[in-house]
């Protein structure tokens, strides 16, 4: 008799699995980090892991489609004489022209001017379509200061000072020559084909002191005209929007690790910056603790997808949220109806991310006229204002659910937590306790 | 025959800077009233900021930061020193500082001509975009940090790592460099770069100097496209 010793079934590593060898690969074989666009891919706690209670005996709903429930939302009201007034409180962010083609930026103006919200836009100064098409326009100022100028300053509606994004707190941007067109070039002063670095900090100011006397001069060259933003990266968000505050923010833009990016090494956008969801309670208690909630607007940003992650936002204290990927996608990025392409460089429908190398087959995040072209830009507008009215539909639907007759009114109350960790981060209780992770004396 | 056109005296003892300022941007290229003094600055910040017309303003005193901040068109003369970031994203115009000017002067600046008569400290000309800058003493460190365009003059010496990083802005130094920064090399001083030198020179009202007595620094454009093999560099 054979003694049959039977195979146990091939086992691969969770600690080296399929990506993680190939990236040693491909670092083998290259001898360079892996550059990439997006936001963190990785699994994060997020609003997916909290759910609303809706009305009960104690709370009753509000009927839909038939009572009132408002949207709207002012921003800048702490100094400036021209707060911006918006119908929904869902923003687009910052992407420059550079990053993104001519037609995929007029495509954002066209739909959130439709919607009735506003855009911002990017490292790279802003476009003539750009300013032509949004009805309300942010305008950025950046470390690299590319474009810069008064008149698009006072052009502006606003102006958001950035500090950092959620993709890559503490870091710069590259946008490498491929994408450097003749118009990109001169719009950023700087010759055709080389591969641009965006600084990672100010040329003219460091620390909070110094912010507060930036701003006080973008103030006097505007004649305390626009509400100033100032935008963080999420990593130390209680400290960084206390010192926003004292600086002399109009609002706080919050972006956590999941927000995008255009370009940035995959180390970044991975391993630095703190999760959405973990950002929003401690910059509200910021805010609380300098008594400027809801004086002080705190807008939300980075893997918002649905009216119920916007939702969610609000009810822990964000008095708006902004939309950068979900933006993209809602015109046409990653379309499966590219998907021969997309194979053809290598990927799939859903998870191209090689945006800096400008071959976007959808004509969103290249500078290529040809590719560029397959954007409509009226057509895309519009898609965007669908997918707006539907996310605003959306909040609505759940504010009313908890017996809101204001997006706004939306509480922490009003959400428990499916994980512990989400119950930590969001201080609300895990789902049928009255727990909360690391809060004292919970309910 | 010229008109003797209104003079504009402002004391910011008595006057809130927010009003000089909405004043001065109320004057447009028509304006009569050309001629601006400023009394008793005193330190303060965002002085004579995002001015748009040919205005020519005498501050009398020393100022704060970001003085002539984002200036077109404006002849703004600074009878004292500035703090940090004078004459910053210039566009057009001529800032002169009759004292010494703080960090980054002239930083991000795209045009126009800014004249130190004094020293100016670390980071001058840091991310210029093509403005103009003489500087007739001496330059601290990290100077022209990232400069695109324009033209830096120093009559002195330069401090540390001048133009690092640096793109296509033009340096000439007459005194000692402590080092260049990354990618910033010594280049040839060929006929068009003494014609450059010697047109700044008189326009920043220096004379008895030789374009001759200086040294022209660039880059070498190594670094302008990213290769790791260059990451021993910075």
């Amino acid at each position: 008799m054979t003694y049959h010793n039977p195979p146990t079934t091939p086992r691969k590593s969770w600690t080296f699995d399929d990506y993680t060898l190939s990236e040693i690969r491909r670092a083998a074989a290259t001898g360079i980090y892996d550059i990439r666009g997006g936001g963190a891919k990785r699994r994060v706690p997020h609003f997916d892991d909290l759910l609303f209670l809706g009305a009960s005996v104690s709370r009753y709903p509000l009927e839909g489609y038939r009572e009132k429930c408002s949207t709207s939302v002012t921003l800048g009201t702490r100094f400036a004489k021209k707060p911006i007034e918006l119908k929904i409180p869902i923003t687009i962010a910052g992407m420059s022209f550079g990053a993104l083609s001519a037609q995929a930026k007029e495509a954002l103006g066209r739909g959130a001017s439709i919607a009735g919200t506003s855009t911002t836009t990017g490292d790279g100064g802003m476009t003539p379509e750009e300013r032509g098409q949004s009805k309300t326009l942010v305008y950025q100022y950046l470390p690299s200061r590319y474009g810069m100028n008064p008149d698009d300053l006072r052009k502006a509606d606003a102006i958001e000072v950035v500090i950092g994004q959620g993709a890559k707190p503490g870091g710069g941007g590259m946008l490498l020559g491929q994408k450097i067109s003749d118009r990109v070039a001169e719009m950023r002063n700087l010759p055709k084909g080389i591969d641009q670095r965006s600084a990672c900090r100010h040329p003219d100011w460091t620390g909070p002191d110094d912010l507060e006397i930036k701003i006080l001069e973008l103030r006097e060259i505007t004649d305390w005209e626009k509400p100033i933003y100032v935008k963080i990266g999420a990593t130390r968000p209680y400290y960084d929007v206390a010192l926003a505050v004292k600086a002399g923010a109009d609002v706080v833009v919050i972006d956590g690790m999941q927000g995008g990016t255009a370009a940035t090494q995959e180390v970044f956008i991975e391993h630095v910056g703190i999760p959405t969801l973990a950002c929003i309670r401690p910059a509200v208690q910021a805010l609380q603790d300098l008594g400027m909630h809801r004086k002080v607007q705190l807008i939300v940003s980075g893997g918002i997808r649905t009216g119920a992650d916007a939702a969610k936002a609000l009810a822990l204290g964000a008095d708006a949220v902004s939309i950068g990927i979900a933006a993209l996608v809602a015109l046409g990025d990653n379309d499966p109806r590219h998907e021969a392409e997309y194979n053809a460089l290598g990927t799939t429908a859903g998870s191209y991310d090689d945006w800096h190398e400008g071959r976007d087959q959808a004509g969103i995040s290249t500078q290529d006229p040809e590719l560029s072209q397959r954007l409509d830009p009226v057509l895309a507008g519009r898609r965007l204002a669908n997918y707006l009215k539907v996310m605003t539909l959306e909040i609505q639907t759940v504010a009313r659910a908890a017996g809101h007759n204001n997006v706004h009114n939306l509480e922490p109350e009003d959400l428990c937590a499916l994980t512990l960790e989400a119950a930590a981060m969001a201080r609300v209780p895990l789902a049928g306790t009255s727990w909360i992770p690391g809060v004292q004396g919970s309910l | 025959m010229v008109e003797h056109f209104k003079m504009r005296t402002v004391d910011l003892a008595a006057t809130p800077l927010r009003d000089l300022n909405a004043d001065l941007h109320r004057q447009g290229d028509g304006s009569n009233e050309t001629r601006w003094e400023v009394l008793n600055p005193r330190g303060a910040h965002a002085v004579a900021v995002g001015v748009d017309a040919p205005l020519a303003i005498d501050v009398r005193g020393s100022v704060g930061y970001y003085c002539a901040g984002m200036n077109k068109k404006a002849a703004i003369t600074v009878h004292g020193s500035a703090g940090p970031g004078v004459a910053e994203n210039m566009m057009s115009g001529t800032v002169v500082v009759k004292g010494d000017a703080s960090q980054y002067a002239g930083a991000t600046g795209r045009g126009g001509l800014l004249v130190v008569e004094g020293n100016a400290s670390s980071r001058c000309g840091i991310s210029m975009k093509g403005i103009d800058i003489v500087v007739k003493g001496s330059i601290g460190h990290m100077s022209a940090f990232m400069a695109q365009s324009g033209t830096l003059v120093v009559l002195g010496d330069a401090g540390d790592a001048l133009g690092d990083s640096i793109y296509e802005a033009r340096l000439f130094v007459r005194g000692k460099v402590k080092s260049l920064g990354a990618d910033c090399i010594e280049k040839e001083m060929r006929d068009e770069h003494h014609a450059l030198l010697a047109g700044l020179l008189d326009k920043a009202g220096v004379s008895g100097v030789a374009t001759t007595e200086f040294t022209r620094y660039g880059s070498a454009r190594k670094l302008y496209t990213f290769n790791i093999d260059n990451a021993d560099a910075y």
